[in-house]
């Protein structure tokens, strides 16, 4: 299982408290936990990555592990800390504002 | 018991305020999708339980939000505008060609008949509908394919389609209008449309008279009277009695005739409402006085209505979709001010009273009449 910590506005949108836990076959990458979000809330859909394109929204960012993974690409194998279940991916909305 | 439920789009959520018949004592919600822009909220005349709602941040992109039970219980809808087939190039503000690029959702205009039937009005320009109550969206393109649509321009605010005018009496006739390119009608469900903005002069495009280019506001239409409208445009209050085919100002005796929303009487077609700012460059009411103004003459003779409005000190806008009217007798007016402020009258105009002071700043008010 992976862990995802979701913004609050995306937490409830999809009607969930706290972290979700997501199960992603084969090799987790971004893409796989970001297919499995939609699949599982299909109110986030367009919310975190761009409906057509599935490019991350400009002001979103992707943590895990102290490191910002939001510029990798979407294919790259999640840290395997992550994949272990003991460090949660975070979808982050980047500060903004003032 | 009749009543009447107004219902507020802010920079930070929605609210929903109720009243009985007589409109005196006001039920405010808690907000509704709170931190969201609400550009837009609508209910169906053919259904007053369903309500449709625009939902945005920066941040998370577009939502649409339906409701089957007036506003009680809330859940997302469909949130996928693509454009129709490759959507070309409009100009940018630097006047370079600029990908047709969806940003969000400014108006929603619910079927006068079908409750599943809604139109979205999307910046960058463009018309949607849904005839599956929001849970998909088809762009009707010949409104942005019709031949001068990679010549337009967007406004300050972006190149947004802000007004969708369904004429009553034959649904097949749609007018919009489209910050900074003008109004546009079919006569075909959206299949075919022209610019219809003969009459229209503005004095921020080289040609002042163009077919397209000009910052349409706002149109208003009595639904006894579909070929009647009324335009609040960047500057100058205008009016067409052929469905569009030319306009002729009325202005008169306004002192400024810039201004954002305008709105006509449920039962007196002549009645119509404007809010005066002061110029382009100052969105605020002249001299400090937030001040409505009525022609009961469908245009030319204005009278202000200052009864319960601040009259000193007042700073605020009132946005183009921060104006409706109800069907009661008398005649609701309410409006939105970017201060927070929703002002009601129940007398046409007469008076007005806050119903609430501090909301954040509103974007849009709509009014249902309630049986």
């Amino acid at each position: 299982m992976i862990r995802v910590v979701l913004p609050a506005h995306l937490r409830t949108l999809a009607h969930v408290t706290g972290e979700v836990e997501v199960h992603v076959e084969g090799q987790a990458t971004q893409r796989a936990v970001l297919d499995a979000i939609e699949a599982r809330y299909p109110a986030l859909r367009g919310t975190i990555r761009d409906h057509r394109t599935l490019q991350r929204r400009p002001y979103v960012r992707f943590f895990a592990c102290e490191q910002d993974l939001s510029h990798q690409p979407p294919d790259t194998p999640l840290p395997s800390e992550v994949t272990a279940g003991a460090e949660p991916f975070l979808v982050v909305g980047a500060m903004a504002g003032g | 018991m009749a009543g009447v439920r107004v219902l507020v789009g802010t920079r930070k959520g929605a609210f929903v305020l109720t009243s009985d018949e007589r409109r005196e004592r006001w039920q405010v919600s808690d907000p509704l999708f709170a931190g969201w822009e609400i550009y837009h909220l609508a209910g169906s005349p053919a259904d007053p339980s369903r309500l449709y709602a625009a939902q945005s941040t920066g941040w998370f992109g577009q939502l649409i939000q339906r409701s089957d039970d007036g506003g009680a219980t809330w859940e997302p809808a469909g949130n996928q505008f693509e454009y129709a087939g490759v959507p070309g190039t409009h100009q940018w503000y630097d006047g370079t060609p600029h990908p047709w690029e969806f940003a969000r959702v400014w108006h929603l205009e619910p079927s006068w008949t079908d409750p599943d039937t809604v139109y979205a009005g999307v910046e960058d320009a463009a018309l949607f509908r849904s005839t599956d109550g929001a849970q998909t969206w088809h762009e009707l393109p010949g409104l942005r394919e019709h031949g001068s649509g990679s010549s337009w321009q967007p406004g300050a605010g972006g190149m947004c389609l802000h007004t969708i005018v369904v004429d009553p009496t034959d649904p097949k006739r749609i007018f919009v209008a489209i910050s900074a390119a003008g109004v546009f009608r079919t006569d075909d469900a959206g299949v075919t449309w022209r610019p219809v903005t003969r009459g229209l002069l503005s004095e921020g495009i080289p040609d002042q008279e163009a077919e397209v280019g000009h910052c349409v506001h706002r149109i208003a239409m009595h639904p006894s009277r579909p070929n009647v409208l009324f335009m609040q445009k960047h500057w100058d209050v205008m009016r067409s009695d052929d469905a569009g085919e030319s306009w002729r100002e009325v202005s008169g005796n306004l002192p400024s005739d810039f201004g954002f929303p305008i709105a006509v009487h449920a039962q007196e077609p002549d009645t119509v409402y404007v809010v005066p700012i002061k110029s382009d460059s100052e969105h605020f009411p002249p001299e400090g006085k937030l001040r409505v103004y009525r022609s009961r003459t469908g245009g030319e003779e204005w009278e202000a209505l200052t009864r319960g409005l601040p009259q000193r000190d007042c700073y605020v806008n009132v946005l183009r979709d921060a104006m409706a009217v109800d069907s009661l007798d008398s005649c609701g007016v309410y409006f939105g001010t970017t201060g927070g402020q929703v002002y009601a009258s129940a007398d046409s105009g007469d008076s007005w009273a806050p119903i609430v002071r501090d909301l954040p700043a509103v974007l849009s008010v709509e009014v249902q009449t309630l049986p």
